[in-house]
């Protein structure tokens, strides 16, 4: 479904991602694990298109996608909940939703808001309040919604479980496995490796710029290597 | 004092903090979305004033319905300064969106000498008179106590037909959320499949096209028209969006309103000279007082 494959990308003089490449297939949870500043943000806003790679292609169901532009990235069906949520603060949880639904039809945006309540009911209680005003969960929890909007196929999460609770980590997990079940794809992010690895079919990790192991969940959470590094021994 | 006085100085006060808050408008939806400093706003007002002249002057020996000659003055140079600020910040500003703020701010006041430039070439700079688009009418109150001229009464009007209309736009439709949220974070916006540059240009068409109605009421009431005419009410709007909070459409509308009448009374009541040295003072006070305006927003993020 998605391919990347040799991309480099650069801030400047810096080079941050050093010759990538990893794919995903129809169906799986992919994930990414790494330490801060591994380039993790960065291969996936390069995937979106917010940044840009020098060389390689970045191949979304059969089409390479270097060059198109972030807005229209997403209308082909791959979305990404960012690094922070970045949620719109002003705008209330259902603006928000609204905005995730931006490249849909607009007879399609009101089915699409009563999904996103089914799952996620705590926002549907807070649909009229603005997102400043949710808490962390909260808010991750309209990023991941008004991302769903866009009824993606493949869905990126950047560190979804970011300043989170334990407990509401483990449900910003089971959804994202429900999701997955649902029949979307997804592309995970996470420096909590112990949790991604365990959700996830299969996973890179990726150290300064490069992939430097791969293998199934199971594997890397047995791998020594991995084991020292990301899962605290 | 006399409170007949006071009446008619509180009106144009309001009437000149009207063309202030329509003006500040397109300051601070431009502010909002692309977080710049569009100094030409003040001459597309200029542009649009000269347009509305020659069509009204062009149309005045035809045999024409009454105010059908204002009327289409007016939407020319609405459409005219729309397209005039989208080629303008797709020429100017749209090759800078990554550059350091000084150097938009600098190229901004580049295109602000070349409209008053190239508006000395096409129509010299001696003064054109422009006639008001509502003739001399005048409401008589209290016996004549009180008159209220119908440009006065027209221009409030205005500003609260464009202050509703803009924002239930805003509030309402996809596109004026989609600004919205590019004012607020334009790397998730485009996430959510909103095309950034195409909502940058509407902000402009906007903001233009009501700087063209602001020319025109503007002229109606001081009818001498050069050049530089767009400078002085754009450097005041720009102080009434500030004043108001930048970015802030509702602060546009109350930091114009409150420049306009205390301009008027200071003018009024202190020193014709002095009113303009007194309404920056004033903005110095409420800066010092609260940095980002009267309406400013500080949000504080959720990490
Ligand atoms: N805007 C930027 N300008 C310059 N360098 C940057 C910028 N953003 C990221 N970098 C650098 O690129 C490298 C990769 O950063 P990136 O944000 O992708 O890491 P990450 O794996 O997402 O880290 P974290 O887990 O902390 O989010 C880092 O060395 C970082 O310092
Ligand atoms: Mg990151």
């Amino acid at each position: 479904m998605l391919k990347v494959n040799d991309i480099n990308v650069y801030y400047g003089a810096i080079h941050a991602i050093k010759g990538v490449s990893f794919e995903v297939n129809d169906g799986e949870i992919v994930t990414l694990i790494g330490a801060n500043g591994a380039g993790k943000s960065t291969t996936l806003q390069t995937i979106s298109g917010l940044l840009h790679t020098r060389t390689g292609s970045i191949e979304f169901m059969g089409k390479n996608i270097v060059g198109v532009p972030p807005h229209k990235v997403v209308a082909h069906g791959l979305a990404q909940v960012p690094e922070g949520r970045r949620v719109f603060l002003q705008m209330t949880v259902e603006e928000n939703l609204e905005m995730g639904a931006y490249t849909r039809p607009n007879s399609e945006i009101e089915a699409g808001i009563a999904d996103v309540y089914q799952r996620f009911p705590r926002l549907q209680e807070r649909r009229r309040q603005i997102a400043g005003t949710l808490s962390g969960g909260e808010q991750q929890m309209l990023a991941m919604g008004r991302a769903l909007m866009s009824k993606p196929k493949l869905l990126m999460l950047d560190e979804p479980s970011m300043g989170l609770a334990p407990i509401l980590v483990e449900q910003i997990f089971d959804i994202i496995r429900e999701l997955n079940r649902a029949g979307v794809t997804i592309l995970l992010v996470e420096q909590n490796a112990q949790m991604a690895l365990s959700i996830a079919h299969r996973g890179y990790v990726l150290e300064t710029g490069k992939i430097v192991a791969t293998g199934s969940g199971e594997e890397l959470l047995e791998d020594e290597a991995v084991k020292k590094a990301y899962l605290g021994g | 004092m006399n409170v007949m006085n006071f009446l008619n100085y509180l009106i144009s006060g309001i009437s000149l903090g009207s063309i202030y808050a329509i003006i500040a408008l397109g300051y601070t939806m431009v502010y909002g979305i692309a977080k710049m400093l569009n100094f030409a706003h003040g001459d597309v007002i200029m542009v649009g004033a000269y347009i509305c002249f020659f069509v009204m002057s062009g149309l005045s020996s035809a045999a024409l319905p009454p105010f059908a000659a204002p009327i289409l003055g007016t939407l020319v140079a609405m459409v005219v300064c729309t397209v005039l600020g989208v080629v303008i910040e797709r020429l100017a500003y749209k090759p800078l969106r990554q550059a350091p703020s000084l150097a938009v701010l600098i190229t901004a006041i580049g295109v602000s000498y070349f409209l008053q430039n190239a508006a000395q070439l096409l129509w010299t700079s001696s003064p054109k008179y422009f006639t008001s688009v509502v003739g001399n009418a005048q409401l008589t109150l209290f016996d004549g106590r009180l008159t209220i001229s119908a440009v006065t009464l027209l221009t409030i009007a205005v500003c609260i037909i464009i202050m509703l209309a803009l924002t239930t736009f805003t509030n309402k439709t996809k596109m004026g959320k989609a600004m919205r949220a590019c004012s607020e974070d334009k790397g998730a916006a485009q996430l959510m499949g909103i095309d950034v540059n195409r909502t940058i240009s509407v902000t402009f068409a906007i903001g233009s096209a009501l700087a063209a109605v602001a020319g025109v009421l503007f002229m109606s009431a001081y009818p001498s028209l050069t050049p530089t005419t767009g400078s002085m009410p754009g450097i005041k709007a720009f102080t009434a969006a500030v004043f108001g909070g930048i970015g802030s459409i509702p602060g546009a509308l109350l930091g114009g309103l409150l420049l306009g009448i205390i301009e008027t009374f200071a003018r009024a009541y202190i020193s014709t000279e002095l009113s303009t040295a007194i309404v920056f003072a004033v903005l110095i006070v409420v800066l010092l007082v609260k940095p980002a305006g009267l309406l400013g927003k500080t949000v504080r993020e959720k990490v």
